[in-house]
C-alpha cells in the first residue's frame, strides 16, 4: 500500500524544469534512495516532500493527508508535516546541548516534561549519544553530529524519514557504520525513509527500491538489482557502477565492430529498432568481460594495473579502449598481448 | 657568501627597524607622554592627584555623562539595528536589497553634520519643526528639544546602527539556512525559530556590533559637541576639547585632560578586550556549506505598514536632515521660512570662491586626506609586510603599536601629539598642518593595517616559492607575484583612510590653527560662531563630495573585481 504518494509533481525555477512530472509511491516500512548526479532534481523533491518548496504541478498526499497540491492551492507548512529529516550539513544548533537539540522537536509539540525526558533519552540511546547528552554538539565529531540530527528526527516517532544526503560531509569510514546504524534504526522503528544521494553504493546498500533521476526526469525505479542488473538505458549503466561502451555497425545476423564481424555476444542481439538503425552500443561491466585465447572481439592489452584484489586491464579494440577487471587469482594476459574478449551479459543501446 | 649573507639579514632589520621608528615617532611617543603626563606630578609618580581630578563634579559628569549616553546609543542602536537586519535578510519585505543599502547610507554621512541638521530641526526655539508647531498649530511649547541626553542619544542612534546592523545582518545570511528548516521540521513556526534559534545563533554578531556602538558612542565628539554644550551636557571628548582650547595651555587643565583621555583609554581597550572574546568564544560555526535560500516570514498585514515605516524611517533619518542641510545652506539669513525668495545659491558661491576660511579649509582636508592616505598607505604595506611574512624578532611590538591607535580615542591621539609636539622635543609644529597629518597617520595606521595584511596573509609563501622554483628573482617575484595580489589590499587601505580623513572633525578641532582649519572644523566653528547658514552650506558641499568619493570606490572597486 502506499503511503507517501507523488503525482506528477513538477518543479520549475525560471525557465529551467527542475522536476518533470514526477510519479512515485512509497509503502509503510519502505526506503526508497533517489539517486541522480548534482542539479538533476532529487533535493528539490525532497524539499517538496518536506514542504520547503511549493509545487508547479502535481500533488502530494501522505495516507489519506493531502500535503501539497498545485490545483487546490493547498500546502501543509513543513512544520505540521510530522516527518523527521536530517540535513548533509547536519544542521544542529550549536546554541543548545545535544540533549536540548533532541528534546526540541518534542517541547515545541509541549508534551509532559516526564515524557520529553523519556523519548529523548530513548531516542539518544539509540543512537550511542546518551553519554554527551549534556555536552555541546560542537564537542562532537561530524558522525556524532549527525547522530543527532538523526535523534532530533527520531524523538518524534515520524512516520517517515526524509534524508538529505546525511553521510555525505561524513569521513568514509562513519558513512558505512552510519548506513548500518540508520537501517538498523529503520528495522526496529518502521519508518519509511525517503533518501536523498549521489552515491550509488549508498543507494544500494540502504534502499528497497531505487529512482534514478536525470536533469528532473525519473529514469528508472526499482530495486537495486534491477536497476543494476537491467538499466533502462545507458545514463543509468554508465552511473551504476562501473562500464565500457564498443560502437558496433548492426546487421540482421551480426556486429561489426572496428572493422572486424562478429556474431551476437552470448548470442543476446539488440532490439530489432537498433538493429534498423544500423548501429548500436555494447556495454558492459569490466568484471563481467571474460579473455579468450581464440575468438572473441580482438584486442591487445595496454596496460595492467594491480588494484589489490583485482587486476584493470585496458585493451584496444580498434579506436576504443575497453576497461577489463579480472581477480588477481587467474593468470591474465601479458601487456602488448592479443586478446579476444567475451561478453556473456551484453546490454545493447542506441547509439545517441 | 658572506656578503650575500649579511644583505639578506640586513634588509628585514632595515625594513623593521623603520617601521619601529614610524610607529614610535606616531603613536608611541604621544601615547606615553598622555599617561606620563597624568601620573607624573612634579617629578614623582602620583595617585592621589588623578583621584582629584576624577572627582572634581566636571570630570565626574564627564565621564557619567559618556557613560549614560553610550549606553543609551548602545541599546537603541542594537535593537534598531537588530530589527533592521532581520527585516531585510528574513522576511518577504518589498525592495529589501535596495532597503538594505538605504540603511548603510547613515554610515556614510558624518554624525555632527546630521546633529548640526536636528539642530536646526529641533532646538526648542528656532528649530523649524518645533516652530511650526508652536507658530502654526498654535503648541505652547516645543515638542521635542534636542539639547537633551535623549536628544543627543536620539541622533548617535541615527548613525551607528550600521555597525549592528552590518554586522547581524551579514550574519543571516551566512548562516546555514538548514539550521532553521531542521527547526521547521521538527514542528517550530517561524516566530518560534526566530526566537529559540535564530536570535541565539546570531547573537554573538548582536554583541560584537553593540560593542562597536558603545566603542565609538564613548569616544564621539561631534554629536555632543554640537546639541549638549549649549546646555551643559560635556562627555569626555567634549571635555577634553573644552579644557584644550579654554586653558590655552595651563597645566592644571592639560592634567585634566590627559586624566581623562587615560580613562578613555582604558574603557576603550575594556570594550575591544571584551568584543575580541564574544568574536572568538562566542561565535558559532552556523556558515552555509551549499544552499538554499531560507524560508521568508510572510508578514502578510504587516507587509505594507511595515515597508512604510522603513521609508519613513530613512525619509526621517536620511533625506530629512540632508535636505535641510541644503535648504539652510541656501537661506539668505538662518530663521526665514523656506520660501523661494528667501533661498539663494550665493551662500554655496561665498564659501566655495570667495571665502578664504572656508576655501582653505576644502583644500586642507583634501590635501591632507591624499596625503595621509598615500603615506599610511605605504607604511602599512612596509609594516605587515614585516609582521606577516618576515621572521624578525620582536615583530609582536610592531603588531602591537599598529593596532593600537584602533582602540584609541581621536581626542586621545591629538591630545598625545600635542604633548609630543610642541616643542618637548624641540620640534613645534603645533598650529601647523604637519601635526595634523601625523596624527590622521597615527589614527588611520590601524586601518590600513589591517587591510593589508590580510591581503597578504592571501599571499601564501608558496606562492613566491612557485615564482622562484620558475627561475624568478626575489626582486622579480615581489613584482609579478606579490604586488599585484596585494593591490586591492592597498587601495581599499587608501581609501578606507582617505574618505574618513575627509570629514574628520574629533582630531582636527583640537589641533588646527587660524589657516589650518579642515572642513570639519570650519563647519563646526561657523556654527559655533552663529555662521550657521554658512555652516550648513560648507556641510552641504561635504556631504556632496563624501558621496562622490563612495560612488567612485564603488566604482573603482567593482571594475577592479570584474577585470
Amino acid at each position: 500500500m502506499a503511503y507517501i504518494e507523488l503525482n506528477q509533481v513538477t518543479k520549475r525555477f525560471g525557465s529551467v524544469t527542475a522536476v518533470d512530472r514526477l510519479d512515485l509511491q512509497i509503502a509503510k516500512g519502505e526506503c526508497v534512495a533517489m539517486l541522480g548526479p548534482s542539479g538533476c532534481g532529487k533535493t528539490t523533491t525532497l524539499r517538496m516532500v518536506a514542504g520547503f518548496e511549493d509545487l508547479d504541478d502535481g500533488e502530494i498526499r501522505a495516507g489519506e493527508t493531502l500535503l501539497s497540491s498545485k490545483r487546490e492551492k493547498y500546502y501543509l507548512p513543513p512544520e505540521q508535516r510530522n516527518f523527521g529529516m536530517v540535513f548533509q550539513a547536519f544542521a544542529v544548533w550549536p546554541h543548545l546541548s545535544v540533549f536540548e537539540n533532541v528534546a526540541f522537536p518534542l517541547r515545541i509539540r509541549k508534551l509532559p516534561k516526564a515524557e520529553i525526558i523519556a523519548r529523548t533519552e530513548e531516542a539518544l540511546k539509540h543512537t550511542n549519544l546518551l553519554q554527551f547528552a549534556a555536552g555541546s554538539p560542537d564537542d562532537l565529531s561530524g558522525g556524532g553530529k549527525q547522530r543527532v540530527a538523526l535523534a532530533r528526527a527520531l524523538a518524534i516517532r515520524p512516520d517517515v524519514m526524509l534524508l538529505d544526503e546525511p553521510l555525505s560531509s561524513l569521513d568514509p569510514h562513519f558513512r558505512e557504520e552510519m548506513r548500518f546504524e540508520i537501517k538498523d534504526l529503520q528495522r526496529r522503528f518502521g519508518f519509511s525513509i525517503l533518501y536523498v544521494t549521489h552515491d550509488q553504493s549508498e543507494a544500494m546498500a540502504l534502499s528497497d527500491r531505487i529512482l534514478v533521476m536525470r536533469a528532473g526526469v525519473v529514469q528508472q525505479v526499482g530495486t537495486p538489482l534491477e536497476v543494476y542488473g537491467s538499466p533502462a538505458n545507458r545514463f543509468v549503466f554508465e552511473f551504476i557502477g562501473l562500464s565500457c561502451f564498443l560502437k558496433a555497425g548492426l546487421t540482421p545476423s551480426g556486429m561489426q565492430i572496428a572493422g572486424n564481424d562478429y556474431a551476437w555476444p552470448n548470442g543476446i542481439a539488440p532490439s530489432t529498432e537498433i538493429i534498423a538503425s544500423g548501429r548500436g552500443l555494447l556495454a558492459a561491466r569490466p568484471t563481467e568481460i571474460d579473455f579468450v585465447g581464440e575468438g572473441g572481439v580482438r584486442g591487445h592489452v595496454i596496460s595492467k594495473a594491480y588494484l589489490g584484489e583485482t587486476i584493470d586491464y585496458r585493451v584496444m579494440v580498434g579506436e576504443t579502449e575497453v576497461r577489463v577487471q579480472k581477480t588477481r587469482r587467474v593468470p591474465g594476459p601479458a601487456v602488448g598481448q592479443s586478446i579476444g574478449l567475451n561478453f556473456p551479459h551484453p546490454h545493447w543501446y542506441p547509439v545517441d | 657568501m658572506s656578503t650575500k649573507t649579511e644583505s639578506r639579514f640586513g634588509t628585514p632589520e632595515l625594513l623593521f627597524g623603520l617601521s619601529v621608528a614610524v610607529l614610535v615617532i606616531v603613536v608611541a611617543v604621544p601615547m606615553l607622554l598622555i599617561f606620563f603626563n597624568a601620573f607624573w606630578v612634579d617629578g614623582h609618580f602620583n595617585v592621589t592627584d588623578v583621584v582629584k581630578v576624577l572627582r572634581h563634579p566636571e570630570t565626574y559628569m564627564a565621564l557619567w555623562n559618556s557613560l549614560v549616553l553610550s549606553v543609551g546609543v548602545t541599546i537603541t542602536g542594537t535593537i534598531v539595528g537588530t530589527f533592521f537586519a532581520w527585516l531585510v535578510t528574513r522576511t518577504d519585505l518589498p525592495f529589501k536589497k535596495t532597503m538594505k543599502l538605504l540603511f548603510l547610507v547613515p554610515f556614510m554621512l558624518p554624525a555632527f553634520i546630521g546633529a548640526l541638521a536636528w539642530k536646526m530641526l529641533l532646538s526648542p526655539r528656532a528649530g523649524y519643526i518645533n516652530r511650526f508647531f508652536m507658530d502654526v498649530l498654535g503648541f505652547d511649547n516645543p515638542i521635542f528639544d534636542i539639547y537633551t541626553y535623549a536628544g543627543i542619544i536620539l541622533v548617535e542612534t541615527m548613525y551607528l546602527f550600521p555597525f549592528v546592523f552590518i554586522q547581524v545582518s551579514g550574519a543571516l545570511e551566512r548562516m546555514d539556512p538548514t539550521l532553521e528548516e531542521s527547526a521547521r521540521i521538527s514542528g517550530a513556526d517561524l516566530f518560534t525559530i526566530t526566537r529559540k534559534i535564530t536570535i541565539p545563533l546570531v547573537l554573538p554578531s548582536i554583541l560584537s556590533g553593540a560593542l562597536l556602538i558603545m566603542l565609538y558612542s564613548m569616544a564621539h565628539f561631534g554629536t555632543v559637541a554640537v546639541l549638549g554644550i549649549e546646555t551643559g551636557i560635556y562627555n569626555i571628548p567634549t571635555l577634553i576639547y573644552e579644557k584644550i582650547h579654554q586653558s590655552a595651555g595651563s597645566f592644571a587643565s592639560i592634567r585634566t585632560a590627559t586624566v581623562l583621555a587615560t580613562v578613555l583609554v582604558i574603557t576603550a581597550a575594556i570594550i575591544l578586550w571584551l568584543q575580541n572574546r564574544v568574536l572568538s568564544k562566542g561565535r558559532y560555526q552556523i556558515i552555509a556549506g551549499k544552499s538554499f535560500r531560507p524560508a521568508e516570514l510572510k508578514l502578510r498585514g504587516l507587509r505594507v505598514p511595515l515597508f512604510i515605516f522603513c521609508l519613513a524611517y530613512i525619509g526621517f533619518t536620511i533625506v530629512l536632515p540632508t535636505a535641510t542641510i541644503f535648504m539652510v545652506g541656501g537661506l539668505k539669513t538662518y530663521g526665514l521660512p523656506f520660501v523661494s525668495e528667501n533661498l539663494t545659491f550665493a551662500n554655496y558661491n561665498h564659501i566655495l570662491f570667495e571665502w578664504d576660511l572656508t576655501r582653505d579649509a576644502i583644500w586642507n582636508s583634501i590635501s591632507l586626506g591624499l596625503s595621509s592616505a598615500l603615506i599610511t598607505m605605504f607604511a602599512g604595506v612596509i609594516i605587515s609586510y614585516v609582521i606577516v611574512k618576515m621572521k624578525v624578532r620582536g615583530k609582536g611590538i610592531l603588531e602591537f603599536l599598529g593596532m593600537l591607535p584602533f582602540s584609541v580615542p581621536g581626542s586621545v591621539i591629538a591630545l598625545g601629539v600635542i604633548l609630543a609636539w610642541s616643542g618637548k622635543f624641540g620640534i613645534n609644529i603645533y598650529n601647523t598642518v604637519w601635526i595634523i597629518l601625523l596624527a590622521y597617520i597615527a589614527r588611520y595606521m590601524a586601518f590600513s593595517l589591517k587591510a593589508n595584511s590580510a591581503a597578504l596573509e592571501q599571499v601564501h609563501d608558496s606562492l613566491v616559492e612557485a615564482a622562484r622554483a620558475s627561475g624568478a628573482t626575489m626582486g622579480q617575484a615581489l613584482r609579478d607575484i606579490v604586488v599585484p595580489l596585494v593591490r586591492p589590499g592597498m587601495i581599499a587601505a587608501f581609501f578606507l583612510i582617505f574618505l574618513p580623513a575627509l570629514r574628520e572633525l574629533t582630531v582636527s578641532v583640537l589641533l588646527y590653527g587660524p589657516t589650518t582649519r579642515t572642513i570639519g572644523v570650519a563647519i563646526y566653528t561657523l556654527n559655533e560662531d552663529g555662521e550657521t547658514v554658512y555652516s550648513a552650506a560648507l556641510a552641504g558641499i561635504a556631504l556632496i563630495i563624501i558621496v562622490l568619493g563612495e560612488l567612485l570606490i564603488k566604482r573603482l572597486v567593482t571594475s577592479k573585481n570584474n577585470s
